[in-house]
């Protein structure tokens, strides 16, 4: 014991582990919460990421801050938790249903917009909306709606800004589906927003 | 159909075409097909606004929220606290 304790005492210029419930915790619940849906499995996480880093202590050198280590710590979690997802993904019926919805916005053969699905300018083109409490809920009620394999590729890409191969080999998806999901995931978001927008 | 109808009228590629130069590349010759496409089609160029709009949308909604004020709940907080304390005693 009395050992241990002189390893941290060495660790405890560049970090102190009974602080960071009080400077981190607040920010890293936030962090995961945006990017997974899940009140009870974000508290999981932010435990988790305390108790990761508690057995990778000695491992930290202080090279980058605490708070961007416990931050990766977080997201390689969440990572996880989108990839075991992943594979259930494949056959999520929202994915199917979502898919042959989008689909529908273009005429068979010619693929050109359909009349009733055509995007029409609904005054967000040029000035953010953000300042507009309304059009911000409805934002989050349609990336809500989304199946969560096109959330998650949605949030890595516009949120995260990984690259498509980085989020092809954690999500174990191909290029091409990558791109479809890309594609399709804002044809839709885009409509569910005109819908309830106008 | 010859060519060039084809591509003036899938705007169903255009738009794939559209999210795809967002955020990675495409082919000079996609360029092309892309830049005749929204030369003669106003819906497209409508959904490229909005897409560039929701983008920039999205990211200011993500780094407002992660600004804001959610917190932890001060039960739970102290739950980590003791599991802190805790494992470093051992």
């Amino acid at each position: 014991m009395q050992s241990q304790n002189s390893n941290y005492t060495s660790l405890d210029d560049i970090t102190d582990p009974r602080a960071w419930v009080a400077q981190h915790a607040d920010y890293l619940y936030k962090y995961a919460l945006t990017r997974i849906n899940d009140e009870e499995l974000v508290r999981d996480l932010v435990q988790e990421t305390f108790l990761t880093a508690l057995e990778r202590l000695q491992k930290f050198e202080g090279k980058s801050t605490e708070h961007a280590w416990l931050t990766a710590i977080l997201k390689n979690k969440i990572v996880d938790v989108y990839r075991k997802k992943a594979s259930s993904f494949v056959k999520e019926p929202a994915v199917t249903f979502a898919e042959y919805e989008t689909d529908d916005f273009f005429e068979p053969d010619a693929h050109n917009w359909k009349p009733d699905h055509r995007p029409a300018e609904f005054g967000m083109e040029q000035t953010d909306h953000l300042e507009s409490k309304e059009f911000e809920l409805i934002l989050q009620r349609c990336l809500k709606k989304m199946p969560s394999l096109w959330f998650s590729v949605f949030t890595m890409k516009h949120l995260d800004d990984e690259p498509a191969d980085t989020i092809c080999n954690h999500l174990r998806i191909s290029p091409s589906n990558f791109w479809v999901i890309i594609h399709r995931a804002k044809l839709s978001l885009r409509e569910c927003l005109q819908k309830n927008w106008i | 159909m010859d060519e060039l109808t084809k591509i003036a009228y899938n705007c169903k590629k255009a738009t794939y075409l559209i999210e795809k130069q967002h955020i990675g590349e495409i082919t000079l010759r996609e360029k092309l097909e892309l830049k005749i496409h929204l030369a003669g089609c106003r819906v497209c160029r409508i959904f490229q606004q909005q897409s560039t709009a929701i983008n920039r949308m999205i990211k200011n909604m993500f780094h407002q929220s992660v600004a804001g004020n959610i917190k932890l709940d001060d039960k739970f907080k102290d739950e980590l606290q003791h599991m802190i304390d805790e494992q470093l005693e051992k």
